[in-house]
């Protein structure tokens, strides 16, 4: 307690004789900010889990050039990819309730007259477009010897396309989609332009409240960079343990089975 | 088996009438048939461009042949036009039966890069034929013993030379049992110096009564371990018999350019 109060007053002491930063103020909402990133953090996990999942068979059926699909899922990847997240969000939010039927609907009631719902169904369609193309690309450049050896051996369309081709297209595509993550996270701000109390919402919100010119927004922007940094040390671990096949081969592998690396 | 028509011959291992393959125009394979009984070792010769590769990788139809049939063990895979009027396989399911039957090893290896040595062994017993995994690595480790390869079990394809990924996609093959090896210039992408260990493997299987079918430049292995030579050119079979009396005595006129053209 003792250690807390002088923590405080000094706190106090900075804010008020030398920065021009209230630190007081922010340390006073921190639980807010946390309450923000949850938010921010949901969005995000949940829109590109689920973008992801849609992402898959779309970008099979590009890749594969299924007649009609593909088409029809290139056109949904160009008309996302080609119009901003802002705009895309509020056409759910704003646009979806001037029809009499959906308002009717059976959704309207618990899902699309919710911002939550309409930002997460915004964003999941946004990632799965980018995601899409990217994994599509990446189907497509699985090596050819490979996939003919899985011919050969019998394998079934769906079981060479469970190991032998998404395996080494998600490897392919595994440093593209930590961009794609972090632009998802960036992009989820938009949440706050729709009422919802996300990260930049609670600074906003703390700006508002206290006549205040950048400490909501610098909080912020530090839990951002804080959650961005945690997803790249999480791609490196994932590229190092899932990439090792490209790195040149450094140690014996029996070796590695026992040595911590 | 009983009731079959009287044409595939169940006394085969691998039965191939009448080939036919184009692309476009362009017309590869001209009626090529083949015949392997159990243990024959079988090399097919020719330049390139003879067709050789072509035939092989007709058989377990990596491509689709224009006309011709194939059995193995006397099952003929159904063949039929579809409503395009293309000529292709009519039973998926049987094609990838047949070829879970006849293993084939690549010039270029065509390993699975994201998998250890010991996981592309066992993928094709595990995914295809349904064995359970521990007996899977156990045959697996095994076979890789056998070829050389047990101490690089746990590498990745492109963390050894292309003499070990030979010899790894080798066993690859075998741990399918197949009834059938199909050898697509097995040696042909290995530097110099690698081209011994492979062949000693394949010489090795042929010495133990594998039935294979080896598209080869390796003159010194079609004369010593084939028990039959079939020397294609421009798409058609110009010359085949027993080893001895090919390589001792060639009748053609080609096979006889091709051998001293060969041989130095």
């Amino acid at each position: 307690m003792e250690t807390e109060r002088t923590f405080l007053e000094y706190l106090r002491h900075i804010s008020e004789n030398l920065s021009p930063l209230d630190f007081l103020l922010i340390y006073d909402n921190l639980g807010k900010f946390f309450e923000g990133a949850l938010v921010t953090l949901q969005l995000t996990i949940l829109a590109l889990f689920l973008g992801g999942l849609l992402a898959i068979p779309m970008a099979i059926a590009r890749a594969y050039r299924k007649p009609g699909w593909s088409q029809a899922i290139w056109g949904y990847t160009y008309a996302f990819r080609g119009t901003p997240l802002l705009v895309q969000t509020y056409l759910f939010y704003f646009g979806l309730g001037q029809f009499e039927a959906v308002r009717n609907s059976f959704l309207w009631g618990p899902v699309l007259s919710d911002p939550w719902w309409c930002v997460l169904i915004a964003f999941t369609l946004n990632t799965a477009a980018y995601t899409t193309e990217f994994l599509k690309g990446a189907i497509e450049t699985t090596p050819e010897g490979e996939v003919e050896a899985s011919k050969a051996c019998g394998m079934s369309p769906f079981t060479r396309m469970r190991l032998v081709v998404l395996p080494s297209a998600f490897r392919r595509a595994l440093p593209a989609y930590s961009n794609e993550v972090i632009f998802t996270l960036h992009g989820s701000v938009i949440a706050s332009t729709v009422t919802l109390q996300d990260l930049l919402g609670v600074g906003r919100w703390l700006n508002g409240r206290y006549y205040l010119a950048y400490e909501g927004f610098i909080t912020a922007m530090v839990f951002y960079m804080g959650i961005v940094f945690l997803i790249s040390i999480a791609f490196r671990m994932a590229e190092k343990r899932y990439l090792r096949h490209l790195r040149p081969h450094e140690a014996d592998p029996s070796a590695q089975a026992n040595a911590t690396i | 088996m009983a009731d079959q028509q009287a044409k595939p011959d169940a006394g085969l291992s691998l039965q191939v009438t009448d080939l036919h393959k184009s692309y476009g125009a362009l017309e590869v394979l001209k009626g090529v048939s083949l015949e392997a009984r159990e243990g024959d070792v079988i090399s097919m010769l020719g330049s390139s461009g003879s067709g050789k590769s072509t035939f092989l990788r007709c058989i377990n139809l990596l491509e689709t042949p224009n006309a011709g049939t194939i059995a193995v063990h006397g099952e003929d895979i159904r063949m039929g036009t579809d409503r395009h009027g293309v000529f292709k396989p009519t039973d998926a399911k049987q094609v990838e039966r047949i070829r879970s039957r006849l293993a084939m090893v690549f010039q270029s290896f065509n390993l699975w890069s994201h998998m250890t040595i010991l996981e592309n062994v066992i993928s094709g017993p595990v995914h295809v034929l349904k064995q359970p995994r521990a007996e899977a690595i156990e045959r697996a480790e095994a076979i890789l013993q056998r070829v050389g390869m047990y101490e690089r079990r746990d590498y990745y394809p492109s963390h050894i030379s292309g003499g070990q990924q030979q010899r790894a996609a080798i066993a690859r093959a075998l741990a399918m049992e197949p009834e059938v090896m199909l050898f697509d210039e097995p040696t042909s992408a290995l530097d110099p110096e690698l081209v011994g260990e492979v062949l000693k493997v394949i010489r090795s299987l042929a010495e133990e009564g594998r039935t294979m079918v080896v598209v080869t430049h390796e003159m010194g292995f079609a004369r010593d371990v084939s028990n039959k030579v079939i020397f294609l050119h421009q798409g058609l079979i110009e010359e085949q018999g027993h080893p001895s009396q090919m390589f001792s005595n060639p009748k053609s006129a080609r096979f006889r350019d091709f051998l001293s053209n060969t041989r130095h």
